[in-house]
């Protein structure tokens, strides 16, 4: 991929996607706006959080960005490329720099591979590496999320939650990509792990100069790791902050609806609970 | 946290281990806690820790074959370890009550949720069925679950999964229980039935009196909800202590690092080094 150096990594454009689905013999229509009319850009080397409750459409707009659910309007310029209407080498291409980490990290794998296989798949489809050079790249990349040689041979089901995400990662950051689309990706995790895993994903960031779609309803997160916010609520992108002050300045009630849901962080400021301290 | 009478739920000296073909391995030691009336004891731990273990010891629903269960549990004075499944039968459900993690998995999909509410009070008072569904319809209402009738005659899957949580939480309060064990019952939800999950607790708790046993990793759920708390690593407790005393001044280094390394939000914690 050459020519003119585009001015963002991802752009979305008016992106709307419904599911139609009508009624067995009685035709009645019941499709539902999932995205509405959607826009947005991701810088080179940034992080965009997406926030929204449970049915918002954030992990379909992540589907969308992935190329793997066709838009029925709008575009999304991956370098300013056509995701959905480019030729199939620029498509192939594209798909090497976009990777995706999912939330449930026991159904991303293939059970009967080994983790060595899980994370060589990409590398042996991208490259055409030797056998040891190949055992090499595997070896560092699971050393740079914090496993270890002795995890080549196991299965899936022999890893910890935390340790399989680790390989998810991996995987997802072998062909060097430049936009990982993090859809949930600590949410199942406990909250050692979840630090952890954050560490590691901002530590990746500036090594290898990553962009990071990520999605999630846990406000907390989002907001240790995102450069900048956008919130989702019924498919619709309602506002979008560059700063985390503007989050909390903002008078839109849904955002001010999401604002009372977060936790307090020290019991003195409970919100929530009628109880008695002390 | 000292162990006396006045406790509603008490546990002591509670061993759990486990049966393995090479030997045995224990999964928890030495937990003593006990939980007053009308309070909320909050249990964190990362994965593994032996939370769920410790919840699951009380309502002795380990197999009894492969476990062995030491210690002592007593509710309201009466010793639970090692009851007879039949008597424990009449305990669980009427004074211990169980919220899960995962509401779709705790009914069962081929029963309506108002045949699934009027069973589990049929089976532990004399009410007939209609009594039974004017109870459930009244706590329900006392909970702000609109649309009470209609959600009786729902099945599980055709509510969402806070939805379900919220019933959940109505069909363990209705036979007004001593105590109630919420294992991480927000984990699998979305952050606004999060907070109506929790605000329900807490209702239920200042209505009934419950006293409930609240497992969650999330320290967020833990500053909001409990009274006291305890933190487990490796099937121990390490620390006890008042929630304000255990965020103001951990003791253990475990409970420091689990402070430290908690996501914050950078404008809120500010604003409470300025409060402190």
């Amino acid at each position: 991929m050459q020519g003119v150096k585009p001015l963002s990594l991802l752009q979305v454009k008016q992106v709307s996607l419904s599911f139609n689905s009508k009624k067995f013999f009685i035709g009645k229509d019941l499709s539902k706006k999932v995205l509405n009319d959607i826009s947005f850009t991701i810088e080179e080397g940034t992080c965009l959080g997406l926030i929204g409750t449970s049915g918002a459409g954030k992990s379909t707009l992540g589907r969308v960005i992935l190329g793997i659910q066709r838009p029925q309007q709008g575009q999304v310029l991956f370098q300013g490329y056509d995701i959905y209407n480019s030729d199939k080498a620029t498509q192939h291409n594209i798909r090497r720099d976009l990777q995706v980490v999912f939330q449930d990290s026991y159904s991303a794998v293939n059970p009967r591979m080994t983790a060595e296989r899980i994370i060589s798949e990409p590398l042996e489809n991208y490259g055409k590496l030797t056998k040891g050079e190949l055992r090499r790249t595997v070896c560092e990349l699971l050393e740079r999320v914090g496993l270890s040689e002795k995890d080549l041979k196991k299965y899936p089901h022999q890893f910890s939650g935390g340790q399989l995400q680790r390989i998810n990662i991996a995987r997802a950051i072998a062909l060097k990509p430049k936009l990982v689309v993090l859809d949930e990706s600590v949410s199942s995790l406990d909250m050692v792990t979840q630090s952890l895993i954050l560490e590691l994903l901002s530590e990746l960031k500036d090594d290898f100069g990553l962009s990071y779609l990520f999605i999630t309803h846990d406000i907390k997160a989002a907001f240790s790791i995102s450069d900048k916010i956008g919130v989702l609520e019924k498919g619709e992108l309602i506002e979008r902050y560059d700063s985390k002050d503007q989050f909390f300045s903002s008078k839109h009630p849904i955002v001010k609806r999401l604002r009372d849901c977060i936790l307090a962080e020290h019991p003195r400021f409970r919100t929530l609970t009628t109880g008695k301290l002390g | 946290m000292d162990v006396n009478e006045r406790d509603i739920l008490n546990v002591k000296d509670l061993h759990v281990q486990v049966t393995t073909e090479v030997g045995f391995s224990t999964l928890v030691q030495d937990i003593n806690f006990g939980i007053k009336k009308g309070r909320i004891l909050g249990l964190v731990g990362e994965s593994g820790s032996g939370k769920t273990v410790t919840s699951m010891s009380i309502l002795q629903l380990h197999d009894k074959k492969k476990m062995d269960i030491r210690g002592s549990i007593t509710l309201q004075g009466k010793e639970l370890n090692g009851l007879e499944n039949k008597e424990m039968r009449k305990i669980r459900g009427k004074d211990i009550a169980f919220i899960m993690q995962n509401p779709m998995n705790a009914f069962t999909p081929v029963f309506t949720i108002g045949h699934q509410f009027v069973e589990t009070i049929r089976s532990h008072t004399t009410l007939k069925k209609k009594q039974a569904k004017e109870l459930a319809i009244d706590v329900m209402k006392s909970i702000n679950l609109q649309d009470s009738d209609k959600i009786l005659k729902n099945y599980p899957f055709e509510l969402s999964g806070g939805m379900l949580q919220r019933v959940m939480i109505a069909m363990a309060a209705c036979l007004n229980p001593s105590v109630i064990i919420a294992d991480e019952p927000t984990t699998a939800l979305d952050l606004h039935s999060q907070s109506l999950v929790l605000r329900l607790l807490d209702k239920v708790r200042s209505e009934y009196g419950t006293s409930i046993l609240l497992i969650s990793h999330d320290l967020g759920v833990i500053s909001e909800m409990a009274d006291d708390v305890i933190v487990m690593q490796h099937g121990r407790i390490v620390e006890a202590a008042n929630v304000l005393e255990l965020f103001d001044n951990p003791q253990h280094e475990y409970t420091k690092k689990l402070l430290r390394t908690r996501p914050t939000l950078y404008s809120q914690k500010q604003s409470y080094t300025y409060m402190l």
